[in-house]
């Protein structure tokens, strides 16, 4: 763990956030419209990444990541265990579930920081778990002990005793691993996503087949 | 295609047009078609949808996945660039005292919120124009509904609507011949129209600006066009270039191929390929110039870029900047009573209404593990709910009615899509949970209302005392309070779409309409700071968006609607404007102006 990187880490981020167009425009917009108390914004109209990004060029990351190594390698064996490479579709690891997070975790807007707080505080109490019952990181841990802390904290239904931590960063964790795993393109096809392809003609509608099995036929 | 002409202007235009969205797209096209020499000047930046629009983009391509942020409050791929609910160094604030902040949307960008917007093209009806006439309340038109009727073909056969005739009340029929076929339903519809004529909900196809059939330009054209034949040659050209759609990716990213209409790429090109229109952008206008005769002789406006302020001159000015940038204009500009110009009715930024605006979705067992097939369509709503209890309104308890758009199924996933398995599949890691995904993907619907407000004394907007832009130009400050019609007609629509909801199979859990209303401008429907009226006494402009007090002067945006039926106002914003535009041309032949 490298805790100390971030602080500093944040600062930077905030310091990007608030010399830019998008930190101006960003920071109230969604709790509360402006009042008279607020200061009007600086006079900056530069192109931001965020506010105006260019499309045709790969897009950029505006703010430092705050995961250091190890978190981002426990970040990524945990997604792997939640979602493994199988006849399903790839790994997360292989679609930058990890990188998400990470990315996700260290953004400047509130709700992102409320998440990385649950996140990172997450990683930590699952390596002292780990350290607790087989003296090692999470991430050194053979599958099977991986595997019994994880069924101990990824039902909401039943927390035990002192798990109550590791419960609610599992749901948190899983949640935003779905959310990074299933918005990558090579995911859709085995997830039932079919668009994102030109049709030639109309729009085909309704298969005829779901129309039966649904019994829709007297409302098409 | 270059859009933009140097900043170098003319000496003199015969019109300057302010604003370059739906209002401001339309006027410079007309005129423009008709050998007037148009300036444009648009406050945000150039942008062209053919070169920077995003099609097929997939969101690990974006930052967050493409998430939606404050600063992109729709998502990374949202067409709105350098804009959104805040503009970097252009405050607004809102008046102590007020019920909910007012959220004002901006688009500063060349084809202003035509960008992003949701297509969504309703005529308002007969009622709509003679609200007060009705029931009391609000104020009527200067207009009927068959004045517009034949702008509202002429509207829809320019830039291409599907939809089709559904023969309800009050959601008036297009003439045989003028819409594009709608796409079919998708899935989801089915099952909501099934549950609808159980309880009596009409679910028709929705009528939204997209092309589904590519357009027989040279056709329209000397339709649209009869006796003028640069205007059949360019614009029959130009609607045959473009491409129906392709049934894929969201209408909001906007459209490089020109199926649905933004003014970006259905009025702006071919006004400028008239060769009597030039664009300036970034070009912040203050104020309307008037001379000792009071006449408008151009606008004051400081150019972005270097920093400076400027003037251009025409014998007409059209203010079109979006409407409450419009009302701000005039309120910045010296009138008579120093109250803004062109207010001697007082009018000027009363009667602020916004659309009201609930949703509900939820889970619908039927829907899920289907057979995978492709549920992308037209990039937005495929069918709709028209208002359909337009005599019951002594029974419902609020004043006036709403239209329902609906959607759900396997649409390209975002960062929240399975939300849903927190609460189907809790506890489950590991391929069981890969097959839950897939189960539940897709499995969910969803309504949206869009309700006509009353305009009330509480919903305005004035000039801030004390706080200025960074061009220094005094700011808008927002007064805001719903009536009790909005909050029970927000409840209705709450009822509603849980019965139709519970019908599909799902569970609802409505809210009450206090806590369901969505904030006030943030339907981004705002219109009626300057309405248009039958006389100079209270009202801002006539029927042809002329202002009153500088006959010179006309506004062509949301500001001068006197009402907000539920219908979505850009189409209407497009027709006035063309007829607006036919009229103060015939004035100026007239020698009246």
């Amino acid at each position: 763990m490298s805790d100390n990187r971030a602080p500093l880490s944040r600062r930077d981020a905030l310091k990007w956030f608030a010399g830019t167009a998008a930190g101006t425009a960003a920071a109230p917009a969604v709790l509360a419209a402006p009042n008279e108390t607020e200061p009007s914004p600086p006079a900056i109209s530069t192109r931001s990444p965020i506010h105006d990004p260019d499309y045709m060029k790969p897009a950029v990351y505006p703010w430092t990541k705050l995961f250091s190594p190890e978190e981002l390698n426990t970040t990524k064996v945990l997604a792997d265990i939640i979602l493994p490479k199988d006849n399903l579709g790839p790994a997360a690891s292989e679609v930058g579930v990890h990188d998400f997070i990470n990315e996700w975790c260290s953004a400047p807007y509130d709700d992102k920081k409320d998440d990385c707080d649950v996140i990172r505080g997450g990683l930590g109490w699952l390596n002292t778990e780990s350290f607790r019952r087989f003296e090692k990181t999470f991430v050194e841990l053979t599958s099977a002990q991986q595997t019994a802390i994880v069924d101990d904290i990824c039902n909401p239904a039943d927390v035990k005793p002192g798990l109550k931590v590791g419960v609610s960063f599992f749901r948190l964790f899983r949640k935003l691993a779905l959310g990074g795993y299933y918005t990558h393109s090579a995911t859709w096809k085995q997830l039932g996503y079919v668009g994102n392809i030109s049709l030639p003609g109309d729009y085909p509608g309704v298969p005829q087949e779901v129309i039966k099995l649904l019994g829709l036929e007297d409302v098409v | 295609m270059a859009l933009l002409t140097d900043r170098k202007t003319q000496p003199q235009y015969d019109v300057i047009v302010v604003g370059s969205g739906a209002g401001g797209g339309m006027a410079a096209l007309q005129l423009s078609l008709n050998g007037m020499k148009v300036l444009m000047l648009e406050a945000g930046r150039n942008y062209e949808p053919m070169k920077e629009t995003p099609m097929f983009n997939t969101p690990e391509m974006a930052p967050l996945r493409g998430d939606r942020t404050p600063d992109r409050f729709f998502g990374y791929y949202d067409a709105t660039v350098g804009g959104g609910w805040q503009v970097p160094g252009e405050p607004y604030t809102n008046k102590n005292g007020t019920e909910g902040s007012f959220w004002w949307w901006r688009a500063r960008m060349l084809g202003g919120r035509t960008n992003h917007w949701g297509r969504i093209s309703l005529r308002f009806g007969e009622h709509d124009f003679i609200p007060k006439s009705r029931d009391g309340l609000g104020y009527d038109w200067p207009i009927r509904y068959n004045d517009i009727a034949p702008w509202y073909d002429k509207t829809e056969m320019l830039i291409g609507v599907y939809g089709e005739n559904c023969g309800i009340e009050n959601a008036p029929d297009s003439s045989p011949g003028v819409l594009q076929p709608a796409p079919k339903p998708r899935v989801g519809d089915l099952l909501a129209r099934k549950a609808g004529k159980k309880v009596g909900v009409p679910i028709v196809a929705a009528r939204r600006a997209v092309l589904t059939k590519p357009m027989n330009g040279p056709k329209i054209a000397k339709e649209l066009f009869p006796n003028n034949p640069k205007a059949q040659e360019i614009m029959g050209t130009d609607m045959s270039m473009r491409a129906p759609c392709f049934w894929a990716t969201d209408c909001i990213r906007g459209c490089s191929i020109r199926a649905n209409f933004q003014s970006t790429t259905v009025l702006i090109p071919p006004a400028l390929q008239t060769g009597n229109l030039d664009i300036i952008t970034d070009a912040m206008v203050r104020e309307v110039i008037v001379g000792k005769d009071g006449r408008a002789t151009g606008v004051h406006y400081i150019d972005k870029v270097t920093r400076k302020d400027a003037v251009a001159k025409a014998r007409v000015v059209i203010l079109a900047a979006s409407t409450c940038e419009t009302t701000r204009i005039l309120m910045n500009s010296k009138g008579k009573d120093g109250s803004g110009l062109a207010n001697a009715s007082g009018q000027l930024g009363k009667n602020l209404m916004d659309s009201v605006g609930t949703n509900l979705g939820a889970h619908i067992p039927a829907l899920e593990n289907l057979p995978p097939f492709n549920e992308d369509g037209a990039g937005g709503i495929h069918v709709y709910t028209p208002w359909w209890l337009v005599r019951d309104h002594n029974k419902l308890g609020f004043a006036r009615g709403y239209h329902i758009e609906m959607g759900g199924g396997r649409r390209m996933p975002s960062v929240g899509s399975l939300g849903v398995l927190d609460s189907k599949s809790p506890g489950v890691y590991g391929t069981k949970l890969k097959e839950d995904a897939r189960r539940y993907f897709g499995a969910s619907f969803g309504f949206s209302g869009r309700g006509e407000m009353v305009p009330n004394k509480d919903c305005y907007c004035e000039l801030d005392p004390s706080v200025v832009d960074q061009w220094g130009i005094p700011v808008l400050r927002f007064h805001w309070k719903w009536s009790d019609h909005e909050i029970k007609q927000a409840e209705h629509m709450q009822q509603t779409f849980a019965e139709l909801i519970d019908l599909m199979g799902g569970t609802a859990k409505p809210k009450s309409g206090r806590d369901a209303i969505q904030r006030p401008g943030e339907i981004i429907h705002e219109v009626g700071t300057a309405r248009m009226g039958p006389d100079e006494a209270t009202s801002i402009a006539n029927q042809y968006c002329q202002t009153w007090e500088v006959k010179n002067l006309f506004l062509m945006d949301g500001s001068v609607l006197p009402s907000n039926p539920d219908k979505n106002p850009t189409l209407t914003i497009l027709a006035l404007a063309w007829r607006g535009s036919e009229y103060l041309m015939e004035e100026m032949k007239r020698g009246n102006i």
